[in-house]
C-alpha cells in the first residue's frame, strides 16, 4: 500500500486575535507551511478547511479561504465534526490522496471565536448537548466532562488535584510555546482557588475558546518523495462515534470513540500504544486528558491520575502528552486544534521542537475528540 | 405543544410530543416498540433495533438511581437566575435514563453514585404559559397525578 506523507507544517499565533479576520489567520499558517514544503501554489490540488461554521459571521468559510489563498479553480470542501473538524480534514485530504483523486492537498484547521459577543457564546455554551432532552436542563459543555469527572472519581478514586496537575503540566509546557494564548506556568494554589464552573471543575480545569489557525500539506508517497526530505507518514488513521446523548453511553470514565479510534489507528500503523514517543491529546478539560491516557492505552484504564501524579507524560516519562501546552495553555480554536497537533507531532518527529523535543521521538500520535467524544479521530505518524 | 417541556425550549415539535400533555397530567412515559417491545427513555418515535416507527407510551414509575452529577456555577443563556444549580443523570428500573435538575427534597452535598432516587413531573405555576419539566427527589417523594384518561 502506498502512504500518505506530510511534506508542510505551518503554525499562526493562537490567541485573541482582534488584529485579523479568518481567512487573514488561515494565510498565516498556510504561507508558512508552502515555505516550509518549498512548493508553490501550482503544486496544490485541493484544499480541505476544518472549522465549525457557527462561530463565523462568513458563511461558507472554505469558498472564501480557497480564494483568499489564490486556489481557485482546484476543490475545497468543509469538513465539521465539532472540536475535532481540523482532523477530519486530515483524514478526508487523506481518503483523497489514497483515492489517487488528488496529489497534493493542503489542509487548514481555523476558527474565529472571540468575535462573538459573550451572550452569543453562552446561548451556543446552552446548545452543547442533545437539545431536546438535555439541553433544556441547562447542561454547559464543562458540566457534561465534570460529570465524566464525577463518575471517574467514584470509580477509580481519581482526585481533583490529579486532574489539575494535569493542567499544571500543560501550562509549565505552554510557557516555553510562543504560539500559546497563555505563556505562564500555574500553580496548585492558584488552580484551586480559581472561580467555580461545574463541580468539580473550576477555571483551571477548562481551556479557553482562542482564534488561530494551523496548516500541513499533505502528499501521495511519489510525491512526496520528490519534493521533499523531511516527510512524515501519516500510517494509520482511526476515526469512530459514540452517542451525542450522555445518557445512551455504557459508562461515563472513558470515552469509547477514543478507544476504538486507537485500535483501527495502531492496527494500521503496525504498532502497540507502547511504542508511541510523543503524543498531543485532547486536552478541552482536565479529566479529558487523564481519560485519554487510559483510552489510548497509555497506562491501565483507571491509573490516569497515577500516570499524571508520576509524571509519566512529561518529557522523560513513559508518553509524554501535550508538550506544547495542550488545549489547555495554547487555547481552543475549535477548527484549528487537530491540525495543530499535527503540526506539533510533526516538528517533533522532524527533531524541531527545540527546548521542548522529546528524544528519540519516530512515532507520534495525535486523538483529536469531537464534542463529549461523539467523535475521536487518532492518527499515528511515522518518520522514516 | 413540545416547547412547554423544559425550562427553555429548543425544539417545539417531535413525532413524541405528546410526552409533554402526560408529564403536564404527572405521568413521566417512555416509549415502547409495538412491532418488538424495545422500551426507552427519552422517548422516540423510530425504534433503533427494528426499525419501526409504530410506538406507544408506557408509564414509568420514576424511579431510579444517580448515574453521575454536576453543580453548574457557570450558566447558560436561560438559566443565570437559578446558578449553580446540580444537574444528574438518573439510570431508570424501566429502562433507559434521564438529565434534570435536582428538586428541593435533594441536597447535592449528600449526592453519591448509586443512590435510589425519584424523578418528579413538576408544572411551573410561576409562568402565565404552559411549563412542564421533572426533577429528581429523594426516594419515596410522591405527586398527584391527573385522572385515568384525561386529555387536556
Amino acid at each position: 500500500m502506498s502512504r500518505v506523507g506530510v511534506i508542510g507544517i505551518g503554525h499562526g499565533r493562537f490567541g485573541r486575535r482582534s488584529d485579523a479576520t479568518v481567512q487573514e489567520l488561515a494565510f498565516e499558517a498556510y504561507r508558512m507551511a508552502m515555505q516550509d514544503a518549498g512548493i508553490q501554489r501550482q503544486d496544490i490540488d485541493a484544499s480541505v478547511i476544518g472549522a465549525v461554521p457557527e462561530y463565523h459571521k462568513q458563511r461558507s468559510i472554505a469558498g472564501v479561504i480557497q480564494e483568499y489563498l489564490n486556489l481557485n479553480p482546484a476543490p475545497t470542501w468543509l469538513t465539521e465534526v465539532a472540536c475535532a473538524s481540523g482532523s477530519a480534514a486530515i483524514r478526508t485530504a487523506w481518503m483523497s490522496i489514497k483515492a489517487g483523486l488528488h496529489d497534493v492537498v493542503v489542509v487548514i484547521g481555523c476558527q474565529k471565536m472571540t468575535e462573538l459577543a459573550t451572550p452569543e457564546i453562552l446561548a451556543l455554551m446552552g446548545r452543547v448537548g442533545e437539545v431536546q432532552w438535555e439541553s433544556v436542563f441547562g447542561t454547559t459543555f464543562p458540566a457534561y466532562y465534570a460529570m465524566f469527572a464525577t463518575a471517574h472519581t467514584k470509580q477509580f478514586g481519581t482526585t481533583h488535584e490529579q486532574m489539575l496537575k494535569v493542567a499544571m503540566k500543560n501550562h509549565y509546557y505552554g510557557a516555553q510555546n510562543p504560539n500559546a494564548l497563555f505563556q505562564k506556568e500555574i500553580t496548585m494554589e492558584k488552580a484551586l482557588a480559581s472561580e467555580a464552573v461545574a463541580s468539580p471543575f473550576q477555571v483551571y480545569d477548562c481551556c479557553a475558546n482562542a482564534d488561530g489557525a494551523a496548516c500541513v500539506i499533505l502528499a501521495s508517497e511519489e510525491k512526496a518523495k520528490a519534493m521533499s526530505d523531511k516527510v512524515v507518514w501519516l500510517d494509520g488513521i482511526g476515526c469512530a462515534t459514540a452517542s451525542m446523548s450522555v445518557l445512551n453511553r455504557p459508562n461515563l470514565v472513558s470515552l469509547p470513540s477514543a478507544a476504538d479510534a486507537a485500535k483501527q489507528a495502531y492496527k494500521m500503523a503496525g504498532i502497540k500504544a507502547s511504542d508511541v514517543k510523543v503524543a498531543e491529546v485532547h486536552d478541552c478539560f482536565t479529566i479529558a486528558e487523564i481519560m485519554a491516557y487510559e483510552d489510548l492505552g497509555f497506562c491501565k484504564k483507571g491509573d490516569g491520575g497515577k500516570f499524571i501524579d508520576e509524571k509519566q507524560s512529561y518529557i522523560g516519562g513513559s508518553t509524554p502528552v501535550n508538550v506544547d501546552g495542550g488545549l489547555k495553555s495554547k487555547g481552543h480554536p475549535i477548527g484549528a486544534t487537530g491540525v495543530s497537533m499535527t503540526y506539533e507531532i510533526i516538528s517533533q518527529l522532524r527533531g524541531d521542537s527545540g527546548v521542548r523535543q522529546v528524544p528519540n521521538a519516530d512515532i507520534g500520535l495525535t486523538h483529536n475528540v469531537g464534542g463529549i467524544g461523539q467523535y475521536t479521530f487518532v492518527h499515528v505518524y511515522k518518520r522514516d | 405543544m413540545f416547547s412547554w417541556f423544559g425550562q427553555v425550549s429548543f425544539v417545539p415539535f417531535s413525532k413524541v410530543m405528546e410526552f409533554a400533555r402526560h408529564l403536564k397530567n404527572g405521568r413521566l412515559m417512555g416509549t415502547k416498540c409495538k412491532s418488538c417491545s424495545y422500551t426507552i427513555f427519552p422517548p422516540r418515535a423510530d425504534c433503533p433495533e427494528c426499525m419501526s416507527g409504530d410506538f406507544e407510551f408506557k408509564e414509568y414509575s420514576g424511579k431510579g438511581k444517580v448515574f453521575t452529577y454536576s453543580t453548574i456555577a457557570a450558566a447558560p443563556t436561560g438559566f443565570e437566575a437559578l446558578a449553580p444549580y446540580t444537574v444528574a443523570v438518573v439510570e431508570l428500573d424501566e429502562g433507559g435514563r434521564l438529565l434534570a435538575m435536582l428538586g428541593d427534597t435533594l441536597d447535592a452535598a449528600t449526592l453519591d453514585i448509586g443512590m435510589d432516587v425519584q424523578v418528579v413531573p413538576r408544572i411551573d405555576e410561576e409562568v402565565p404559559q404552559i411549563k412542564v419539566y421533572y426533577t429528581i427527589e429523594k426516594a419515596g417523594v410522591t405527586w398527584k397525578k391527573a385522572p385515568p384518561h384525561t386529555v387536556d
